[in-house]
């Protein structure tokens, strides 16, 4: 397990009272593996990111991680406009003090190997939002992290560029060997993308299930087509209460 | 300009954008021309008073005199040097303090009633103060300028760092980065253009502190020379100095404009 979380609880205080974000949650995902929390919306999912982050501190339980770096992917794409794209990407070896030639050539080679070439002088604003949001995964991915944790990062894109940008990154995650965890709310998204789907109920966020998806060959496009893909859709619904 | 393979309509497009900055131009240069002449006449025919209105040929004559004995430049020179110092002091001791402000929670939570009165305080009422504690030399004007113009540079930068976009301070702090980097890397970059705002409303303001300054304590600069006019009734002389200032003004504020569009090419 390169990450777990054990009885995991958390609680936010706030002047007008406190919040049982997340009950009792447990569950664990292997290296190179994409798995997807799936949950109703306002149910803690961003909570459960930054709790693997180490952002926060669980109120009680534990949650266990190997000595892993992360990366996180929000749902906009947050580039600086001020950056040209090839500095966007360098962001996080500046944060991390790891801005060496190595590594800054590393992170272009990623860029251009994701057809980001001809981009890498340009400013955020030329880009179309499909490509801003690639960017801002090769951002990510600069700083060579163990984990990425994405944080519903397709949903401020319009429909077209979604599924476009949506098997781009997954089939870019899975090309890099990363091990990755998304949050949605998108029930087709986390089946179309993940090996794993982890679904939550309402607040208190507690564990509903937890589903190995294996059909399909792992890209997005396939499994969509796969008769099995309405079946599991249709389950994950009746599971999520909709 | 690469026109070369754009349609006829485009260039007719062109042209009249061309033809109305043109026009717009000349219109501003105009109201200015025709303002002075109707000005300048009234006065030579005797409609005005020119002792009490002053007139455009009076304001030259009284300036060329100013020049003719040398005191032109002198004067320019101390309130110049009073406005442009008092407002690089405010503008850098502000940013520091904005800065600090903005490290601090604690600081800024401490702090905020005191800058909101001393925001609220009219400086002027200061005055008295000021002379008995600094004097009656250049550096008193300068305190004064500083006062004035510091309290509202401090306030529209902390006001621009609290607002950057919170999405991307989350994803600083989600790569690990501290307060300081995230200064560096997000906070100052992305607060520029409201630099630029503010330093051009403290322009305005040192102006204001400098003069103000003059008025209570000076026995040089443009202030000095309007205070001094009216109380011997030369208002060649008060008219003037105002013109001048007003040309130093727009100059001073010309060259912040000059420096934001540098920074936005």
């Amino acid at each position: 397990m390169i990450l777990s979380f054990d009885g995991v609880y958390y609680t936010y205080h706030s002047q007008n009272g406190e919040t049982e974000a997340v009950r009792n949650l447990s569950f664990g995902i292997e290296k190179g593996e994409f798995a997807a929390v799936i949950g109703p919306s306002g149910c803690g999912k961003t909570t459960i990111l930054s709790l693997a982050a180490g952002l926060i501190n669980p109120t009680g339980g534990k949650v266990e991680r190997e000595n892993v770096e992360f990366g996180y992917m929000l749902q906009r794409d947050a580039l600086f406009p001020w950056r040209t794209v090839e500095r966007n990407i360098y962001l996080p070896l500046e944060v991390k003090k790891r801005n060496t030639p190595e590594m800054r050539e590393k992170a272009v080679a990623l860029a251009e190997k994701y057809g980001l070439k001809d981009f890498l002088h340009k400013k955020p604003a030329q880009l179309s939002g499909g490509m801003r949001q690639r960017v801002a995964l090769i951002r990510t991915l600069a700083a060579q992290p163990d984990i990425l944790l994405l944080d519903e990062p397709f949903s401020a894109l319009d429909y077209q560029t979604r599924l476009e940008v949506c098997d781009d990154v997954q089939g870019i995650i899975k090309g890099e060997h990363k091990t990755a965890l998304l949050v949605t709310h998108d029930i087709s998204e986390a089946i179309a993308l993940s090996d794993k789907v982890i679904v939550l109920s309402s607040r208190p966020a507690t564990l509903v299930a937890e589903h190995e998806i294996t059909f399909g060959n792992g890209s997005p496009k396939i499994r969509r087509n796969c008769p099995e893909f309405a079946a599991t859709f249709e389950l994950l619904r009746r599971e999520l209460g909709i | 300009m690469k026109n070369l393979n754009c349609s006829e309509e485009h260039l007719a497009y062109l042209k009249r954008k061309k033809i109305k900055a043109v026009m717009i131009n000349a219109a501003r240069v105009g109201i200015l021309c025709a303002l002075l002449g109707l000005w300048e006449l009234c006065a030579q025919l005797k409609l005005i008073d020119p002792f009490v209105t002053s007139s455009p040929s009076r304001i030259c004559a009284t300036i060329g005199e100013l020049y003719a004995n040398g005191n032109l430049f002198y004067h320019i020179g101390v309130t110049l040097m009073e406005t442009v110092a008092g407002f690089a002091i405010a503008a850098g001791l502000g940013y520091i303090v904005a800065v600090l402000l903005y490290m601090s929670d604690w600081a800024r939570r401490i702090f905020e009633p005191y800058i909101v009165v001393l925001n609220s305080l009219p400086k002027i009422a200061l005055g008295p103060l000021i002379i008995i504690w600094i004097g009656t030399g250049y550096s008193a004007i300068i305190f004064m300028t500083v006062l004035v113009a510091i309290i509202v540079c401090i306030m529209n930068t902390l006001t621009g760092f609290l607002s950057v976009d919170k999405t991307m301070l989350t994803l600083m702090k989600a790569m690990g980065a501290g307060k300081a980097q995230q200064l560096t890397k997000l906070v100052i970059p992305a607060t520029l253009p409201s630099l630029i705002n503010t330093l051009k409303i403290a322009v305005g303001l040192s102006w204001i502190g400098s003069i103000m300054g003059e008025y209570i304590v000076s026995r040089a600069g443009l202030g000095y020379l309007i205070v001094y006019g009216g109380q011997v009734f030369r208002l060649d002389l008060v008219m003037a100095a105002t013109i001048i200032l007003c040309a130093l003004a727009g100059g001073m504020y010309g060259i912040i404009a000059l420096i934001e569009k540098r920074l936005n090419k």
